[in-house]
């Protein structure tokens, strides 16, 4: 039976922590109540990229995109629209064309910039029923693949199309491919790498829960071109959701007969199995993610032999991310010259980002390369919160580097980011404002790093650490101009020297704010100030006799009682005692504490 | 090797069962700690110990994967695990400052369960909800946008 209307209900997991399960179970049992089961159909979808404004319910043939749905305005919507056929106006977005009108929201400006082919599926299809993967031209790739190209012609059309690795270093992926196939073995492997450990991404996540076929396909068809009959996907324990959806994905193809011994009755077999990481961010390094799969120590190898030589298990191994898997498919239906030609000139196709940090419109965009950050941090991502003032974003995340307002125009791409001291990295881009104090954020990632340094290698393991030390130093403003230059010398020690991609990323989070934000560090060395008001040991906090009232407010939000004053009279705080928690600045009403 | 029962009946006989499907994986060791800690919640020595013989690795290498990984447990937790997600979404949107309270309040730091073994601890890394930051959770439960106001009112629900 054909439905009238279909309710589709975010289940990623940002909106799932917005209790979208209860919205719909709450749309089952309220459909079910006014007779409208048959009629209506109910959808757990991926991620739609709006995270900021989730839980996120969107009903066709309309298109009306509602957030911030609640389980208790689902009678509303369910009376209302779907039954009187009116929109429930106050969930909508606030985004209006000239006529008035509320805009679809494929014509917001979050999504109108973006071009959404990695994530296609994700907010349209059900992840968890394969019918509606193959409904989209599902496993259509892999028998086109298999029935009408030999492998070596998978591989030309994937090294013709550009591709290049999305886990971060942006490796030609038809040249990966072409180094697997021509290693000469028993047995390969095709390797997922899901374990996306960058702190403030979610690309790969959210492709997993939204489409995790689409992935599986790609692993089928790297399978065929490099000969492999085995697949691994090893994906992060942290996210259990895609976990799940992955065990569901897999075990409906094997029921459909699309993996196994006879993979779609095309003769070739295919099998894939779920790993599960258990908390070492070095495991997103491809030899580190190897050793883990094999289930031993997630400690990195020296590299060569690299791992189409000699891989998992000793075997050649063909090793991608999930997002550049999930280019895949789309490239061998439409061609390597429709891939080409999106993008700049070395860098083609589009790219995923994570957007969270001071920006309004937090969530999951993709765009082709060649996008200026103006667009994603304006456009797309509608601007700063509260009117403060943009300063930097950080992509790349422990291993990246910072892009200063000054270079807001850059067109984004692998090459451009490398120039300008940052790199593309798996996707996560932080926005920060003038309140974020850029040597605090530095020893922030470092910190990360010095945890997740995996101890093989010492310039990685006591390297990273003394740096950390320096940094802590600045921030404590016991640094001296000579401890910069030291600084700078260890990073580039590091980065030489370490093993593997852990370490030699590790200083660039310093090395690219000293670059950009050099001013900042000497502020901390010489003035012993922390311009952004972040760094404690460099703060003090004052009340502006011109504004404060004497309301008191303050005084009783102290937690040391380092306030003093008389009501209506001007207080003052004893520097001596304050422990700059920031809660009177919190109680104020008058703006009148200044740090 | 002991014949002694690790745990309970139910399980030990869960976890034998999990040893015997893993001896026709390759790669196992992790696999059957994971399943291990299902089980038990952590990873006593014992169960390490039958690990490592099950598999014909030495003990050495198990407890080496064990402390390599943070997810692996050597101690029981407490009945509720407090993870506060210090990613960079989180971290500039306040969450160490949260982190702060919560230690103030329950007297231990991160990774340290509470006497009564009622809370553990943990500062965790991004766990992708950036769009709610700064967060947490309890068990499984996700409590986004947070203020250190919030704290008392996140653990006066789990008073029981």
């Amino acid at each position: 039976m054909l439905e009238r209307a279909h309710i589709l209900v975010c289940g990623g997991t940002g909106c799932t922590s917005g209790n979208s399960k209860k919205i719909f179970t709450e749309f089952e049992r309220i459909l079910k109540d006014n007779k409208l089961d048959g009629e209506v159909k109910l959808i757990m979808t991926g991620c739609f990229g709006l995270c900021a404004r989730g839980p996120i319910v969107v009903v066709y043939p309309d298109g009306t995109f509602y957030q911030h749905v609640k389980p208790s305005d689902v009678e509303e919507i369910v009376v209302e629209h779907i039954l009187k056929g009116r929109p429930v106006e106050r969930l909508l977005n606030k985004e209006k064309d000239e006529d008035g009108s509320v805009k679809p929201f494929n014509e917001t400006a979050f999504y109108k910039s973006q071009h959404r082919l990695v994530l296609r599926n994700c907010g349209v299809i059900n992840p968890e029923n394969i019918d509606e993967y193959l409904a989209y031209d599902g496993y259509l790739a892999y028998q086109k693949a298999v029935t009408e190209m030999t492998p070596q012609e998978v591989i030309d059309v994937i090294k013709a199309s550009g591709l290049r690795g999305r886990g971060g270093g942006g490796f030609p992926t038809g040249t990966k491919w072409q180094f697997a196939r021509n290693s000469v073995s028993d047995k390969k492997f095709v390797v997922c790498n899901a374990d996306e450990g960058d702190p403030g991404a979610f690309m790969d996540r959210s492709v997993l829960e939204g489409d995790p076929h689409s992935v599986i396909e790609a692993m089928m068809i790297a399978g065929y071109a490099i000969g492999a009959d085995q697949g691994y996907i090893y994906v992060r324990a942290e996210y259990p959701i895609a976990v799940s959806r992955l065990q569901i994905a897999i075990a409906q193809a094997l029921e459909y007969g699309i993996l196994g011994d006879n993979a779609m009755g095309l003769g070739h077999k295919f099998n894939i199995e779920l790993r599960l990481g258990a908390g070492a961010f070095v495991c997103g390094e491809e030899t580190a993610l190897l050793n883990s799969t094999e289930g031993k120590r997630g400690e990195p190898r020296q590299r060569p032999p690299f791992p189409a030589v000699k891989g998992l298990f000793g075997k050649p191994t063909l090793i991608n991310n999930v997002e550049t898997y999930a280019n895949i498919t789309s490239i061998i239906l439409k061609g390597a010259d429709w891939f080409a030609s999106m993008g700049t000139e070395k860098s083609k196709g589009t790219k995923v980002f994570a957007l969270g940090g001071k920006i309004h419109n937090t969530g999951l965009v993709e765009i082709p390369m060649g996008t200026t950050l103006r667009t994603i941090i304006e456009e797309i991502g509608g601007g700063i919160p509260n009117g403060k003032k943009f300063k930097a974003a950080q992509t790349g995340g422990p291993s990246g580097g910072c892009i200063p307002a000054s270079l807001i125009d850059t067109p984004i791409d692998y090459d451009n980011l490398i120039a300008i001291g940052s790199m593309m990295g798996s996707g996560g881009l932080i926005v920060m404002d003038e309140d974020n104090c850029m040597v605090d954020i530095a020893k922030f990632f470092l910190e990360f790093t010095v945890d997740e340094s995996c101890g093989k290698c010492t310039p990685c393991r006591v390297g990273n650490k003394r740096l950390y030390e320096m940094l802590d130093k600045v921030t404590k403003g016991e640094a001296t101009m000579e401890d910069l230059d030291e600084m700078e010398a260890l990073c580039h020690y590091i980065k030489e020297n370490s093993l593997c991609g852990l370490g030699q990323t590790a200083p660039n989070p310093v090395l690219s704010t000293l670059r950009y934000f050099k001013d900042e560090y000497i502020a901390h060395v010489r003035d012993k100030k922390c311009p952004a008001g972040v760094c404690k040991a460099l703060v003090s906090y004052e009340i502006d006799p011109a504004l404060c009232v004497g309301c008191g407010l303050c005084k009783r939000g102290c937690p040391v009682g380092a306030i003093s004053g008389e009501i209506r009279q001007v207080h003052v705080i004893d520097p001596k005692k304050c422990i700059k928690c920031g809660a009177c600045i919190a109680a104020c009403r008058k703006n009148a504490i200044k740090k | 090797m002991s014949k002694e029962i690790i745990g309970t009946p139910q399980q030990y006989e869960q976890f034998c069962q999990v040893l015997e499907e893993l001896k026709s994986v390759p790669g196992p060791v992790m696999k059957a700690m994971q399943s291990a800690q299902d089980i038990y919640g952590y990873l006593p020595i014992e169960v390490q110990s039958k690990i490592a013989s099950t598999f014909g690795v030495s003990l050495e290498e198990v407890y080496g994967i064990a402390t390599f990984y943070s997810q692996f447990n050597l101690n029981p937790k407490g009945k509720y695990t407090i993870g506060i997600c210090l990613g960079t979404a989180c971290y500039v949107k306040g969450s160490g400052a949260i982190l702060d309270k919560f230690k103030e309040k329950l007297g231990i730091s991160p990774g340290e369960t509470t006497a009564d073994r009622k809370f553990t601890l943990d500062a965790t890394r991004c766990i992708g909800c950036c769009g709610l930051a700064p967060v947490l959770t309890v068990g499984g439960e996700v409590f986004g946008n947070l203020t250190v106001d919030d704290v008392d009112r996140i653990l006066a629900r789990y008073n029981d």
